[in-house]
């Protein structure tokens, strides 16, 4: 894993919106009066749902301000974790978990989709700026491999041709169903049940 | 007292140590790079593995603290192997370009590699690479041999208390950096450049210019500001490479201050090799034969009374003393000034011009209230002490008006002498917080005494301060912080004539009284000559030298022995390093030859005659009379206006010097980007 590159285009402001100020203002009350600084990471989230996803330079700044706290540290805590993204993201951005499950199953069958479909490139966006995606560790569905994720939402029980519809969705601005994409519910067994039969809860 | 066996051997040891710091009072020294006595523990580099009984895995001793009966056991073969593979890990990212490496020779990774190193490496990967990061003029990086201690992000955050210093990134992709590799905006930044225990930050005016073995070291004093820093010279010929600090808890524990250590370069630029006359308003050389004849001539035919001298703010205690014997006895003017400004300051007592709590007080104080003064560039170093006292007592900090980013948190009162005076009078507001404190200090600086009536409040103060058992047997609240090095043994040895502490032979000065001025290494005199002939003596060419008819080479602070006064009152001597440069002399011999032309006598046989006959007269002068003379009954309300000193342009050596050039630029387009903090 890599360093994360950091947009080279940034936005000059950024403020919290009224409603979001309102959801950092509650969640820095959690904390005890002078350590408002642990409320970092839940401020970073909201800035990068607020900003399409991805979190510029300017909103560190405002919340190292925000937080009373130095610059380096918001921006310590912002390229340390893989999950706030420095740089735009598609509005549909592809998550790919390559993880060994995953893999064995077929995840870079789906990298191999993403590279044609969307960009050459990780963390590079579509020509219509509409999508990107990344490979990413393990995302803990490794019942339903290989997976994906788009946005807040898991792609389950996929392969190439299952993915490339789901892209072609996408583009005809549809929004693809979340989910097992081999009919099953949650983590059920993939054929008929084996074990527990006589277990009618089970 | 805790008993514990470390390699066998009982020792007992403190509660609260560390089993590295216990291993090291048995005797048995630990490798180590991240952990460091200054600094917090960060116990990431695990090179400190020993073997505790009882627990299966080797523990990082530099992180686990000392309990009852521990065993420890730092010389078995389990502990090698841990730290073989430590130092394995470690060297399997870093570079083998230890030939090319500034840091070769005095490399913590290079010298334990000797201890713990394998001749081969096991890693058949790339290794990573990380490009270079700017921080400023100072600091020259090379990441790749980065080891991820983070010293340098501690002491960054903890003892300069700029935060600027980070790591990003995360697993062998960390990467130290500052916010968007800005220049770090602290005085003491280069010390990072000490602590790094690998080649990853080091010093850039010094890259490539020797190497440790090849240099020839000189234990002295620094006279770049009045704390009296110690420090190690390091030189390459007669050439002065480099500065590095010297332990001292008392002083400066073991940082110094960036112009401390790179205005060093300034000793070799603008420097006076000849004696020069001008002519015509154009400088010719001479030889000291003639120059001297000149000067004898000149002073032979000037009433003594209008013959007047400065010294300067770099001038050792010897020069200080032979040109006041000189005046005195030579030719018997009394017209001899030390301060370059119009401040106020009465030497009959030592309390009211010393730092009286001591540098190492301010650790137990638990109140500070600046007068008058912006110990940051001021003394920086003094200043890292505020922090650290701040740090570990939380002492409540008071300044009287902005005086700009400390580097510590402080409230501000409002900046006039009324205000004072009400708090004085015991009827302020905040007048119980000084009550209640057990150690308070004082700090009062040099702006305060440049008031005029800084008599009346000096005298105020200790009274107060008295009142409140506040100046008592153990503990004296009144520090005076001078910004020279030189400025407390010119009190000390009395270089001054003023009947009301003012500087009434600067004033002399300024109203064209004089006819023959001789500057011993005053350059920052504000006045417009007229007729004046001017002798300078002195090292670098500066202000003093271009307003001089004649100038004479004197010696730097690294090319002579001297003895300095620190701010707080501690005489130290500084040792010759080098030489001074063409047909420059040392300051005293200057002054001796020409008291020897003009009276046919020597004023001192040797140098040793001369240290001992001041020596005595600083033994005979030290317990004054404790008189207090005040002038003015009253005072008229003024605004304290601290001066914002230039840092890295504040007397010739560091005018002279191109790094600390850089180094101001750096600073002022920083300013003007407004991207602080």
């Amino acid at each position: 894993m890599a360093i994360k590159k950091i947009s080279k285009i940034q936005p000059d402001k950024f403020e919290f919106n009224k409603n979001n100020k309102d959801i950092a203002n509650n969640i820095i009350k959690n904390y005890p009066s002078g350590k408002q600084q642990s409320a970092v990471m839940p401020l970073l989230n909201i800035a990068q749902k607020q900003n399409d996803n991805w979190i510029p330079l300017a909103a560190m700044k405002y919340i190292a301000k925000y937080l009373d706290m130095p610059y380096i540290k918001v921006y310590e805590v912002a390229t340390f974790y893989s999950m706030y993204n420095l740089a735009p993201v598609g509005k549909y951005f592809f998550q790919v978990c390559t993880t060994t499950p995953c893999m064995l199953r077929g995840a870079y069958d789906l990298v191999k989709v993403c590279k044609k479909k969307i960009s050459e490139n990780e963390n590079q966006l579509s020509d219509d700026e509409k999508t990107s995606w990344l490979e990413v560790e393990c995302l803990g569905a490794c019942v339903n491999a290989p997976m994906l994720q788009i946005n807040d939402d898991y792609y389950e029980d996929l392969d190439p041709t299952k993915l490339e519809s789901i892209i072609d969705k996408i583009n005809k601005n549809e929004d693809p169903k979340p989910g097992s994409y081999k009919g099953r519910i949650s983590t059920e067994p993939e054929n008929i049940r084996k074990t527990l039969l006589g277990n009618k809860n089970a | 007292m805790l008993k514990i066996k470390v390699n066998d051997v009982d020792i007992d040891v403190e509660e609260g140590l560390t089993v590295l710091q216990a291993c090291e009072q048995a005797g048995v020294e630990i490798p180590r790079f991240c952990y460091h006595e200054k600094l917090s523990i960060a116990g990431n580099c695990r090179m400190c593995l020993v073997e505790m009984e009882k627990s299966p895995k080797p523990i990082a001793s530099c992180a686990m603290p000392v309990a009852e009966g521990m065993n420890i056991k730092t010389n078995t073969s389990k502990v090698e192997k841990a730290r073989k593979g430590v130092m394995e890990f470690l060297l399997a990212n870093h570079p083998l370009d230890c030939p090319v490496c500034d840091q070769g020779g005095e490399c913590d990774l290079q010298d334990q590699s000797m201890y713990y190193g394998i001749d081969k490496s096991r890693f058949k990967e790339n290794k990573r690479f990380v490009p270079e990061k700017y921080m400023g003029p100072l600091i020259k990086t090379q990441m790749t041999r980065c080891i991820h201690c983070t010293r340098c992000i501690r002491f960054a955050t903890e003892v300069a208390g700029v935060s600027e210093l980070g790591a990003i990134g995360r697993g062998e992709d960390m990467q130290i950096t500052t916010y968007l590799e800005k220049s770090m905006q602290s005085e003491m930044s280069a010390n990072v450049i000490d602590l790094c225990p690998v080649g990853a930050l080091t010093s850039k005016p010094y890259v490539f210019e020797a190497r440790p073995w090849e240099l020839k070291k000189t234990e002295t004093i620094d006279v770049m500001d009045a704390v009296g820093s110690n420090i190690r010279v390091d030189t390459f010929g007669w050439e002065v490479k480099r500065v590095l600090p010297r332990i001292n808890e008392e002083i400066n524990e073991e940082w110094i201050s960036d112009k401390t250590r790179y205005a060093c370069d300034g000793l070799k630029f603008q420097r006076i090799d000849n004696p020069y006359l001008k002519e015509n308003g154009k400088f010719k050389k001479i030889n000291w034969n003639k120059a001297y004849k000149i000067i004898v001539d000149k002073i032979k035919n000037t009433l003594p009374d209008k013959i007047a001298g400065f010294t300067g703010d770099l001038t050792n205690m010897e020069t200080m003393y032979i040109v006041k014997e000189f005046f005195e006895k030579t030719i018997k003017s009394k017209n001899l000034e030390t301060r370059s400004e119009d401040t106020y300051v009465n030497i009959n007592n030592r309390e009211n011009y010393l730092f009286n709590s001591k540098i190492n007080g301010i650790e137990n104080s638990d109140l500070i209230f600046l007068i008058g003064s912006n110990p940051r560039f001021e003394a920086t170093i003094l200043n890292s002490r505020i922090r650290k006292s701040f740090l570990k007592n939380n002492t409540k900090i008071i300044s009287m008006g902005d005086v700009g980013n400390l580097n510590y948190p402080y409230d501000i009162i409002k900046n006039d002498l009324n205000t004072l005076d009400e708090l004085l009078n015991e009827k302020s507001s905040i007048f119980d917080i000084f009550k209640n404190s057990k150690f308070p200090i004082f700090l009062i600086g040099q702006s305060f005494f440049k008031l005029k009536s800084a008599d009346f409040f000096l005298n105020k103060i200790k009274k107060f301060l008295k009142k409140n058992d506040k100046i008592n047997d153990k503990w004296n609240a009144l520090n005076i912080l001078s910004n020279n090095a030189s400025t407390v043994g010119g009190y000390d040895l009395g270089i001054m004539n003023s009947d009301n502490g003012r500087n009434l032979i600067l004033e002399k000065l300024k109203n064209n009284y004089f006819n023959l001025i001789i500057l011993v290494g005053q350059d920052n005199l504000d006045f417009k000559k007229k007729n004046e002939f001017i002798i300078y003596i002195g090292s670098h060419g500066d202000k003093g030298a271009n307003c001089a008819d004649i100038v004479l080479p004197g010696s730097a602070y690294t090319e002579q022995d001297g003895y300095f006064t620190n701010l707080e009152g501690k005489i130290q001597k500084s040792f010759k390093a080098s030489y001074p440069p063409g047909d420059a002399k040392e300051d005293w011999l200057i002054i001796n030859e020409l008291s020897e032309l003009l009276k046919r006598k020597k004023l001192f046989e040797d140098k040793d005659k001369l240290v001992g006959s001041m020596i005595n007269y600083l033994k005979i002068n030290q317990k004054k009379n404790n008189f207090e003379q005040v002038f003015n009954e009253n005072f008229t309300n003024e605004k304290i206006v601290v001066d914002p000193l230039d840092y890295y342009y504040s007397n010739v050596i560091s005018r002279a010097s191109k790094t600390m050039n850089e180094c101001r630029n750096e600073k002022i387009k920083t300013k003007s980007n407004g991207t602080t903090g």
